[in-house]
């Protein structure tokens, strides 16, 4: 079942550092946002292949706002 | 004096540059950013350029977008302020190949001390002690055990190219290196794209304490005593306080002398503070900041003078206003950083609008703010909103008023870090004057 990774914070996407196809593990960076002089990393929040990234690099996203979707 | 400074910064410390500007009948300029068309630094100088979009690297970092708001005005000089490009040695140079005053020492000695390598070579050689370890990258396993046994363990491995405490990897004994120093190199060569390492001696639960200097054209060094620093998290400082404490008369006096000795070794100029870290009776340079610091009030605070209008009228020319037997700490000062940042979510950055701001007023107290109610926090910049500065005539007078002014600083809309200042002025380790750099990561003021 698909499931949303979504930001925890408000910011501007940094990095995206994985891509679509890529298995991760629970934990594991999908991307990397920047606030506040800060870099703080969205992690999947299971484990499971990156099905769709949903925003792109220098794009300002809220705190909630769905990044990519696991499969 | 200058007629006209342009501040290449924002929030609490261009309103504090303008307000030591007016003070001396300076034309005022600031820059801002299409997000702080509404904050108080854009407003209140006497004028104002917007000099692009929000993201820092489009505005406030764009060296050709400051300069061209400079020639606009016909600014006479730049105050960097602290950040942005403060430290930026091109920003610098730039500023001085085009006729303006950069309020601060020369792009070369922004340069220097800008890289660390060179600037602990240059201390080394002025005699001022550096954390004892191998002069560059060690070449081998071997070399590095040859290193570490001079020096005594428990040593630290860091990446020659790194920073920010990436790759460091501690070793606790002789036995442990082998694997310590494959491990090191793998992740330096990971994160940096180069294996080489420097080793260090380990210091465990150290201080931060550092010493402002200040240097005028005639050649005159100064020191303003020194400020303690060491409740940080991630490497930034969140309370700072002078006269530090339980620093023994002959430490500080070998600090203050180093510290004046480094400066005078490379010419110093304007004001500057040379970072050292502590361990019982002895302290190592770690760097220059070659720049004002956020934390300058506390110095200010205690020895009554005015940091800001000395870098002014030293930038134009004039001797330093103040001779060494002049400058003497009375009472004790510290600050507070107020961040937006929630001290619950390990520090995470909260940014939102400013729907309440009330800042008391007392004596004694000194409110450092950047916004007004209305403004925007955005994730574009530093969260710090506001510096609360409490001055005693003695240190317990000093917190017992920290912690007033920290109950009675209404800031509303994002989280700050007010509740984890409470939890330090209430602690028995601050009140005894017995901090260090990791007592943060160490959950020491956890509630």
């Amino acid at each position: 079942m698909a499931e949303d990774v979504k930001a925890h914070i408000t910011g501007v996407v940094f990095q995206i550092t994985s891509k679509v196809g890529d298995s991760v593990a629970e934990g594991d960076p999908v991307i990397v946002l920047e606030s506040m002089k800060m870099e703080i990393p969205v992690e999947a929040p299971r484990a499971g292949k990156v099905k769709e990234i949903k925003v792109a690099e220098g794009q300002t996203v809220q705190e909630g706002d769905t990044v990519a979707v696991l499969d | 004096m200058l007629e006209s400074v342009l501040v290449a910064n924002r929030g609490e410390i261009a309103r504090r540059i303008f307000r030591a500007c007016r003070a001396l009948g300076v034309r005022t300029i600031a820059v801002y950013s299409e997000a702080d068309a509404d904050w108080p630094h854009a407003r209140e100088a006497d004028e104002a350029v917007l000099i692009g979009p929000a993201p820092a690297r489009e505005s406030y970092l764009n060296v050709d977008r400051v300069l061209d708001a400079a020639r606009r005005t016909g600014a006479r000089a730049i105050h960097p302020g602290y950040g942005f490009l403060s430290e930026n040695w091109r920003f610098a140079k730039a500023c001085e190949e085009t006729g303006l005053v950069f309020v601060g020492p020369s792009w070369r000695i922004i340069q220097e001390m800008g890289d660390k390598v060179a600037a602990r070579r240059q201390m080394l050689g002025a005699g001022v002690p550096i954390v004892p370890g191998s002069e560059g990258p060690v070449a081998s396993l071997d070399e590095a055990r040859r290193v570490a046994g001079e020096i005594g363990y428990p040593v630290m491995l860091k990446a020659a190219a790194g920073g920010g405490g990436i790759g460091m990897v501690k070793v606790a004994d002789d036995g442990a290196l082998p694997q310590a120093y494959a491990a090191a190199e793998r992740r330096a060569q990971a994160a940096f794209g180069a294996a080489a390492l420097f080793v260090e001696r380990y210091l465990t639960e150290p201080r931060h304490v550092e010493v402002q200097v200040f240097g005028d054209a005639q050649g005159q060094v100064v020191h303003l005593h020194e400020r303690e620093c060491s409740i940080q998290r991630r490497h930034q400082k969140l309370v700072e306080e002078s006269p530090a404490p339980r620093l023994s008369p002959g430490l500080k006096e070998r600090l203050t002398a180093a510290a004046v000795t480094g400066a005078r070794s490379v010419g110093y100029l304007n004001a500057g503070t040379m970072e050292f870290i502590v361990q019982g009776e002895e302290f190592y340079f770690l760097e220059m900041n070659t720049r004002l610091q956020v934390e300058h009030p506390v110095t200010e605070e205690v020895t009554g003078l005015d940091v800001v209008q000395a870098q002014l009228k030293v930038a134009s020319g004039e001797r330093l206003p103040w001779r060494q037997e002049e400058i003497v700490q009375r009472g004790a000062a510290m600050e507070c950083r107020i961040y937006a940042e929630d001290p619950a979510k390990n520090f995470m950055p909260s940014p939102g609008t400013i729907t309440r701001l009330s800042t008391p007023q007392g004596p004694g107290i000194r409110i450092e703010s950047g916004v007004a109610e209305g403004c925007q926090v955005s994730v574009h910049y530093d969260p710090l909103l506001a510096k609360l500065v409490a001055t005693g005539w003695t240190r317990e007078e000093a917190i017992a008023r920290m912690d007033a002014v920290l109950r009675a600083f209404v800031v509303e809309g994002p989280k700050t870090t007010i509740p984890f200042h409470l939890r330090v002025m209430a602690s028995s380790a601050f009140r005894e004057g017995r901090t260090h750099t990791q007592m943060v990561e160490q959950g020491a003021f956890n509630g």
